[in-house]
């Protein structure tokens, strides 16, 4: 059975009784902050400074040819946790893009459902091609679902151009090219 | 296991344990027997051995036996010598004989692999990415297991044609090809139609088409399956999805009464394609290409999708009910058809037995290609003579029922998937009587009949047919039908409830098999666990002996139709 401990309360002294030393240090804490440099932000007037490396929304980028750098090999739908990531696979078209032909495979739609996503940047990590970074969009809203989902379209938009080292296709074709005396 | 015919069992020494394998078979086929897998690419337990990938290398070893006298030579401690090949021989050329010892991983055996491994990966574009073979290629896998994970090779790879057309339904990727001519062989050995082949010499070497030719035989699919790597590819399942999110579910091939086993690879609810699943007493490892296109039009318009009762849509109870009242007023003609399953033709047999209905059935006939197309072009018309829905093979024609029906003997007609012009009948004909059509498309006959009920495709429901040999094989849904839509064998069930006026019970495919079971006849005593995946021979007695349509085909055989010659060591 639990008991009752009554603790004896000390009575207040003089200075205690004025409150005056309380208000004093209270006081020079906040004079003391209002002197020093904000360390908050006027969002949104203000932006942070974006970290490099940091996990924003996740985008499809383009080659610095302006080239679709995504070839829709499914390996960032396949690893997405909470299955944000949906891809439709489809053919390049040798007639409409006849630079783009050798790569053969190219996304028909490319949709990440941003309601699903929680930017653990899986699909940056897993893509072959480098063609998906999680860059530094913080914040986005909308006023539906279907307004949260983000389309080819939109993913290309959000992404831009980043600089490539590789220019693995651009090899490729070159091989091609230059291919073999006997064929 | 038999092997040519014999059972005999050998005793044979895999990785230092003495095991039992039959006689004849090779190393491959007996250490994956005991759970030792052996990497391979040009091997292929239906074809010829070719030996060119070099990838099954094992350790050999034999018992030594002196020269002159036949002695077995012994060691310090009496026991027998072995002698072992000073380098690995093939897997897949060395079969085992009595006494012989295999490594099939030891440390030459994993170099060996190692080095065949990089030599293949030397050429290999590495474009799995876009490669439809990712996730199930084998070069992929065993890159995993003996590759290095990085190359040493610094010169130029070897370009070699890309998207190559060899035929209406195959593309090649040269680059791929490890040259192992598995398609080669199928195309002479299987297809018996040659028509591929290797050109050029070296890392030149590539895989063509005899000039003027290309590979449109109904079996060129086939190749795509068994390629080990992405060099061959569907030209109608290229870039579609990756097969990692496919789900696998067993079905069996409508196309003919063979009845080939097939693997329908779907994801939600959309089905990409489908590939033939081994079974060496119905198929082997093949399909036809026609075969795997049966999904289509199930994709269509076209599509019956609600129950009908006088143009009114109506739930499946009330539909089920008003079929059984119109069937109820007697004069019935049944119109069955073999394309039904088994369950779906039992529970025919009892409507056809509550109202004394006649039943008979349209042929569904076309040219074999001795193969695996048969001439009977339905998977079930066995399955209806065993369950007794019919007594004999159907009449050529159904020119009786258009007298009949002018006559006024017949007043209904109970329809099941088949249209006017292989009824022989006309549209005025259907006016005169009542129709219930149970189908899966639109059609003259659904336009016409009082009650429609849609039916589902065998890849949206259970069941289970009777091949050209007799044999039970089931099948398993694959995908959902159209929303609100119940199995033709669960709409039936309530059909003969409503006839014998019981209340109406859900029947799953098990319930119904237990009451199969309980019926006299070759399904007595079977279930649904029963039936193996395989499939289950039926003894079918006097029903053999009948004159079926069938010509000799891949393991068919008029003269013994029961009899299904296993031509291979396969497992």
């Amino acid at each position: 059975m639990a008991t009752t401990k009554v603790i004896e309360r000390k009575p207040l002294t003089f200075a205690e009784k004025t409150f005056l030393p309380q208000i004093a240090t209270g006081l020079k804490t906040t004079f003391g902050n209002m002197l020093k440099k904000p360390i908050t932000l006027q969002y949104p007037e203000e932006r942070p400074v974006i970290p490099e490396n940091y996990r924003g929304v996740p985008t499809l980028v383009k080659d610095p040819n302006g080239r679709e750098k995504c070839v829709s090999c499914q390996l960032c739908e396949f690893v997405c946790p909470p299955k944000a990531i949906r891809i439709t696979p489809g053919e390049i078209d040798a007639e409409s893009e006849p630079d783009r032909a050798h790569v053969e495979k190219a996304p028909q739609e490319f949709e990440i459902n941003m309601l699903r996503c929680i930017y653990c940047g899986f699909c940056e990590e897993v893509c072959p091609e480098e063609a998906i970074y999680l860059q530094d969009v913080f914040s986005l809203s909308g006023y539906s679902r279907e307004e949260m989902i983000n389309k080819k379209a939109k993913l290309y938009e959000l992404g831009g151009t980043l600089p490539d080292k590789h220019y693995k296709w651009d090899k490729k074709k070159a091989a091609e090219l230059g291919g073999n005396p006997e064929h | 296991m038999s092997v040519n015919g014999t059972s005999e069992m050998i005793t044979i020494n895999l990785d230092g344990h003495e095991v039992e394998v039959p006689k004849g078979m090779n190393a491959i086929e007996a250490a994956k027997l005991h759970g030792k897998e052996i990497p391979h690419y040009c091997y292929h337990p239906k074809l010829s051995i070719a030996g060119n990938c070099r990838m099954c290398l094992i350790e050999m070893g034999m018992p030594m036996r002196d020269r002159g006298s036949g002695e077995p030579i012994l060691d310090d401690n009496g026991i027998q010598k072995i002698g072992w090949s000073p380098k690995p021989v093939i897997g897949c050329a060395t079969d085992v004989s009595p006494g012989m010892h295999l490594r099939t991983d030891s440390k030459s055996v994993k170099e060996a692999r190692n080095g065949v491994t990089e030599f293949l990966l030397i050429n290999h574009p590495l474009d799995c990415p876009i490669c439809d073979q990712a996730g199930e290629c084998r070069l992929q896998e065993f890159s995993a297991d003996h590759g290095r994970g990085y190359s040493r090779f610094i010169e130029d790879k070897n370009v070699k044609p890309k998207r190559t057309v060899l035929g209406p339904r195959v593309t090649l990727d040269d680059e791929r090809c490890i040259l192992c001519s598995r398609c080669v062989r199928f195309s002479q050995e299987v297809a018996k139609d040659d028509v591929l082949g290797f050109v050029d010499r070296g890392t030149y070497s590539t895989l063509t088409c005899y000039p003027g030719k290309e590979l449109a035989n109904n079996y060129s699919l086939n190749t795509v399956d068994i390629c080990p790597v992405g060099a061959l590819t569907s030209t109608d399942f290229r870039f579609k999805m990756r097969v990692w999110f496919l789900k696998r579910t067993n079905s069996i091939c409508t196309e003919s009464s063979v009845g080939a086993n097939t693997t329908v690879w779907s994801r939600e609810g959309k089905i990409y394609r489908i590939t033939p699943r081994r079974n060496d007493a119905v198929n082997d490892t093949w399909m036809t290409d026609s075969g795997r296109d049966l999904f289509k039009p199930y994709e269509s318009d076209n599509r019956l999708t609600h129950y009908t009762v006088d143009g009114v849509h109506k739930s499946p109870e009330v539909t089920a009910k008003a079929a059984a009242d119109i069937l109820a007023a007697g004069s019935v003609a049944i119109i069955a058809s073999a394309h039904s399953t088994v369950e779906e033709q039992f529970l025919l047999r009892e409507i056809a037995q509550e109202t004394e209905a006649s039943v008979s059935l349209v042929k569904h006939e076309g040219d074999g290609d001795g193969i695996l197309l048969s001439e009977d072009r339905s998977p079930n018309m066995r399955g209806a003579l065993l369950n007794g829905l019919i007594a004999d093979l159907p009449a050529d024609d159904l020119s009786s029922l258009a007298s009949q029906i002018a006559a006024g003997t017949v007043k209904t007609l109970l329809i099941v998937n088949e249209g006017l012009e292989r009824l022989g009948l006309s549209e005025s004909h259907l006016s005169q009587v009542k129709v219930i059509y149970l189908g899966a498309f639109a059609n003259a006959v659904s336009q016409n009949a009082e009650v429609v009920i849609p039916s589902l495709s065998v890849f949206e429901k259970d069941g289970s047919f009777v091949n050209q040999n007799f044999r039970l094989q089931k099948f398993f849904s694959a995908v959902p039908g159209p929303r609100g839509l119940i199995s033709e064998s669960g709409f039936l069930a309530m059909v003969v409830a409503g006839l014998a006026n019981e209340q109406a019970r859900s029947f799953g495919i098990a319930q119904l098999w237990d009451k199969i079971g309980q019926c006299d006849g070759v399904f007595h005593g079977l279930n649904w666990q029963k039936i193996p995946d395989e499939g289950l021979a039926l003894d079918a007695g006097a029903i053999a002996d009948l004159n079926f349509v069938e010509t000799k085909n891949l393991k068919y055989n008029p003269a013994s139709p029961k009899l299904v010659e296993i031509d291979s060591s396969g497992i």
